[in-house]
């Protein structure tokens, strides 16, 4: 028998998709059946309490957690968000219900034995409620008592060789594609640039020292499938420079219909027998390619590597050898001033362990914008309080026309002094002798 | 039940201590004909939904099945996820960014084995526990955040929203006839955790009443100025007022015509709480990608500017989802992103095609790049 009735979840356990009420009833189950016989550190009807208290929210149309609390592990400013709900007499299992990040391994593979150990530390000192994952990428454990903090760090640590991740101003755990793993168009190693920067810069993810949070994401290529160029302060993208590889005879088996496009991709519905040149010569954005008696050429010096014709045609197409990383900076959700996107930085940089000239960028970055960012600004927001050309200037890179979408519309230029011939300073009297009062 | 310590010396925080040591490493985990052929994959195919095939360079092949997952998941379900990993994929298994769970084999039996084994799996009350599907032009697991059941400042929840679109739109989970992928994401409050921003459909949770001021304690809990400084349009300024009984303290006044209602200063003060039964609901956001395919990466656009919250299971916000995604899966063409759609045909067209209302809150009015959004031309369609 649940320990409170909750008629309006128990609604959304119908339909096909997985019903979270569903899990959480029957983790709660299992907790008081306690199979195992563990010896729970946390009441044992955290989670009965847990549906309690969203049924509640659910009938008030409102949340029942407070604000945050300042709570962590000895000698860390990250890695727990403090979390108490507002109704703890009528839910004392969830009185106290912090969040643990745990850092993610890059691209989220798991071995299922060392995932077991995990949920058994889980259900040992917490609640047993997870995300898989958080939306920065950590393991996100759900829900612990303050006294537990200190005992999770230690077990995590000296058992299972595992670190917290990050929050509050700090650098968030960074988060990477399934790259080279698995997937043919990667560029660059994301995973393994992605572990490089988490490991690098530990002292960054664990103690606060700027203004704001800060993300890196590492996608392989511009598919930009961990959305870098949308959710990262420092997004780095896989990328090439020379002539994308063509297998002429698959690009024929595409047309003659022996390979599905967009590697099946499409296949729920009958869009018609493939056409080249509707569907890849024509969607081109740049028009730079051809596809004339039976060979497709590519005008490489056009192509700004959309990925469009490689994804329609991946069997046919690969990437290019001359491989690197695009950096672009400063994207953010709306608050406070509204959404940034990334914007380009470094059109190409090479992306090879150890990763020396990419750090150099970041280092360079972060030491201006902790000196000039404002409290709680977000390094976008700093570039466009400060301007693009500052941004240039700090990390010396030269202005070029990769930089802009469009060069700028109004002829309101600022110069430095010393860009003008003889300055600024000018004599009045030498003035007046042209020019009469 | 008795406290069981780890062997941490509260006395002595630094014995002993580990720090900094980072996650583990990621090649431990990598399935091995993954590890052996890392870097060296030479292509991909999808045979049906949710079952991926890729192949290397040595002419290994590995077959993936991906599932569903609601994010929000117990030990328990990650242990049965777990246990099919052991029993089919030796025992490695990874999830997506999007939340999919996905599990390898190198043999095609037994990837549709697995297929068959994840679909068959089910609750008690009858919803999937693993279904399969999320793969090529299809709508993929929603990415979301916290919600109700665990954040202080969502004007909605995210796991119920989730489930309730993902209802509505299984089958388009299962197939893949959209003209191109479909990103959905649920943000619940103007934060966007989730990075909303930039989906083909986002559900941002948002609140349309000034904070409440709850002058008796807010002298004391926060720092008034640091609370002021917090807002971006100005809306607060410090002042006095008298308490019933005649006390007289320092607080914050609201200018209510210009909160927007972000909640930031809620964040920086919990004395200015917003969240409210009738005020708040979700706006519906459209038209984003991140990928740079054929289009450059776009913002999502404000389609619906306010929909109430009506938990359970939001049927208003269900049936809009399901019209734009029908809509757009039958007008738009071969490849075509919502955005792209909706930008070839214009908004006029769209909210036509939609038969969404436009209204008077979907003309930009925040600051300078409110302009850029009006339309400085007679190109129009009627
Ligand atoms: C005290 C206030 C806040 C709290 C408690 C909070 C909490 C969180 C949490 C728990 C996550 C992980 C989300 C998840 O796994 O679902 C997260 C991610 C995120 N937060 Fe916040 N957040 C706060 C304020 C903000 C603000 C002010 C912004 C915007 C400027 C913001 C933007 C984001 C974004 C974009 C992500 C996801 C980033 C990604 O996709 O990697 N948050 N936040
Ligand atoms: C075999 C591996 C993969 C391949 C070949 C692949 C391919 C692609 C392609 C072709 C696009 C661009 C789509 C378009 O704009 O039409 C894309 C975008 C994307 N993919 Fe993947 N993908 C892979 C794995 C994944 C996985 C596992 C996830 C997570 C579930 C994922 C998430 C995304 C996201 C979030 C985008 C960006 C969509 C947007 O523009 O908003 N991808 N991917
Ligand atoms: S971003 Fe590119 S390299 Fe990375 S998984 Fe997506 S398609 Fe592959
Ligand atoms: S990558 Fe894009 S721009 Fe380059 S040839 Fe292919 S479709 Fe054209
Ligand atoms: S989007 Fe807002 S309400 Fe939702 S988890 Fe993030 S901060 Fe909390
Ligand atoms: S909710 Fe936002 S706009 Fe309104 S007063 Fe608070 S900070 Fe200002």
């Amino acid at each position: 028998m649940a320990k409170h009735p909750t008629p309006l979840l128990d609604q959304l356990e119908s339909g096909p998709w997985p019903s979270f009420v569903s899990d959480l009833k029957h983790a709660a189950e299992v907790r008081h059946k306690n199979p195992k016989g563990i010896e729970l550190q946390i009441p044992e009807d955290v989670i009965d309490d847990l549906l309690g208290l969203l049924e509640m929210s659910y009938e008030d149309g409102t949340t029942h957690w407070k604000h945050g609390g300042i709570v962590g592990v000895f000698g860390y400013g990250g890695g727990v968000i403090g979390r108490y709900c507002d109704q703890p007499e009528k839910f004392p299992g969830v009185a106290h219900f912090h969040t643990v990040r745990v850092a993610q391994p890059s691209g989220l593979f798991y071995k299922a034995e060392y995932m077991e150990e995990l949920c058994d530390l889980w259900d040992f000192r917490g609640s047993g409620m997870t995300n898989m994952h958080g939306s920065t990428g950590d393991i996100i454990w759900l829900g612990t008592t303050t006294p537990q903090l200190e005992e999770i760090f230690y077990e995590l640590t000296h058992k299972h060789n595992q670190d917290l991740g990050g929050s509050g101003s700090n650098l968030r755990t960074p988060a990477c594609c399934i790259g080279m793993s698995r997937c043919e168009f990667a560029c660059m190693d994301a995973q393994h640039i992605c572990h490089t920067f988490t490991n690098e810069y530990q002292d960054m993810l664990h103690r606060p020292q700027f203004p704001y949070k800060f993300k890196f994401k590492f996608d392989g290529c511009p598919n930009g499938c961990v959305a870098s160029i949308a959710r990262s302060d420092f997004s780095i993208i896989g990328t090439w420079k020379d002539d994308i590889k063509i297998d002429q005879a698959a690009v024929k088996a595409y047309v003659g219909g022996e390979i599905p496009p967009n590697a099946g991709a499409h296949a729920g519905r009958d869009w018609g027998k493939f056409d080249i040149q509707k569907e890849v010569i024509d969607l081109c954005p740049t028009k730079c390619m051809k596809y004339e008696g039976g060979k497709l050429t590519i005008e490489t010096a056009e192509c700004y590597r959309c990925m469009h014709c490689i994804n329609v045609m991946p069997k046919a197409l690969r990437v290019g050898d001359e491989r690197g990383a695009s950096i672009l900076l400063g994207a953010k959700a709306p608050i406070l001033d509204g959404a940034q996107m990334s914007s380009l930085l470094v059109p190409f940089i090479p992306c090879e362990d150890p990763y020396d000239e990419i750090k150099e960028v970041v280092e360079l970055v972060w030491d201006w914008w902790m000196e000039e960012g404002k409290n709680r600004e977000r390094l976008g927001e700093t570039i466009k309080r400060l301007g693009f050309q500052k941004l240039l200037e700090v990390t010396n890179i030269k202005p070029m026309a990769q930089h802009v979408r469009e060069p700028r519309t109004n002829p309101y230029i600022f110069w430095k002094e010393d860009e003008v011939p003889g300055g600024w300073s000018r004599d009045i009297n030498e003035y007046r002798k042209l020019h009469q009062r | 039940m008795a406290f069981v310590s780890s062997g941490y010396n509260p006395d002595k925080p630094m014995e002993d201590r580990i720090s900094d040591i980072g996650p583990r490493f990621y090649k431990e985990f990598l399935p091995p004909v993954l590890e052996k052929n890392y870097g060296k994959w030479v292509s991909h195919e999808i045979l049906e939904p949710g079952l991926l095939v890729h192949e290397a360079e040595s002419g290994d092949k590995v077959y993936t099945v991906r599932v569903g997952s609601a994010r929000l998941i117990s030990t328990e379900l990650i242990r049965e996820a777990c246990a099919v990993a052991k029993q089919y994929c030796d025992g490695y298994l990874r999830w997506t960014t999007r939340n999919n769970i996905e599990f390898m084999t190198t043999s095609l039996e037994s990837a549709k084995a697995l297929k068959a084994d994840l679909n068959s799996r089910k609750f008690d009350k009858g919803s999937y526990k693993f279904p399969v599907g999320g793969t090529g032009a299809s709508v993929s697991n929603i990415v979301h955040t916290q919600g109700w059941i665990h954040c202080h400042t969502p004007a909605t929840d995210a796991s119920g929203t989730v489930k309730i679109i993902m209802d509505e739109l299984f089958e388009e989970f299962t197939n893949m006839r959209m003209p191109a992928i479909v990103r959905v994401a649920v943000a619940c409050c103007l934060n966007m955790c989730g990075a909303c921003h930039c989906s083909d459909l986002a559900v941002v949770g948002f609140h349309r009443k000034p904070p409440i001021i709850d002058h008796e304690y807010l002298d004391n809990m926060c720092e008034i100025p640091l609370a002021i400084a917090s807002c971006p349009t100005g809306a607060l300024k410090p002042g006095k007022t008298e308490l019933e009984g005649g006390k007289k303290v320092n607080t914050i006044l609201v200018n209510n015509d210009r909160c927007m209602y972000c909640g930031n200063c809620y964040t920086m003060c919990p004395s200015l709480p917003l969240s409210d039964k009738e005020g708040d609901g979700v706006i519906i956001m459209v038209g984003g990608k991140v990928s740079n395919r054929i289009s450059m990466p776009k913002f999502s656009k404000v389609a619906v500017a306010f929909i109430p919250n009506e938990p359970p299971r939001w049927p208003t916000l269900a049936k809009v989802c399901k019209k734009i995604i029908e809509v757009y899966a039958a007008e738009a063409n071969k490849y075509e992103r919502l955005g792209d759609w909706a930008e070839r045909i214009g908004w006029e067209s769209f909210f036509k095609k939609t038969e969404l209302e436009f209204t008077h809150h979907l003309i930009d009015d925040f600051r300078d790049p409110a302009y850029f959004t009006w339309r400085q031309s007679t190109n129009f369609k009627f």
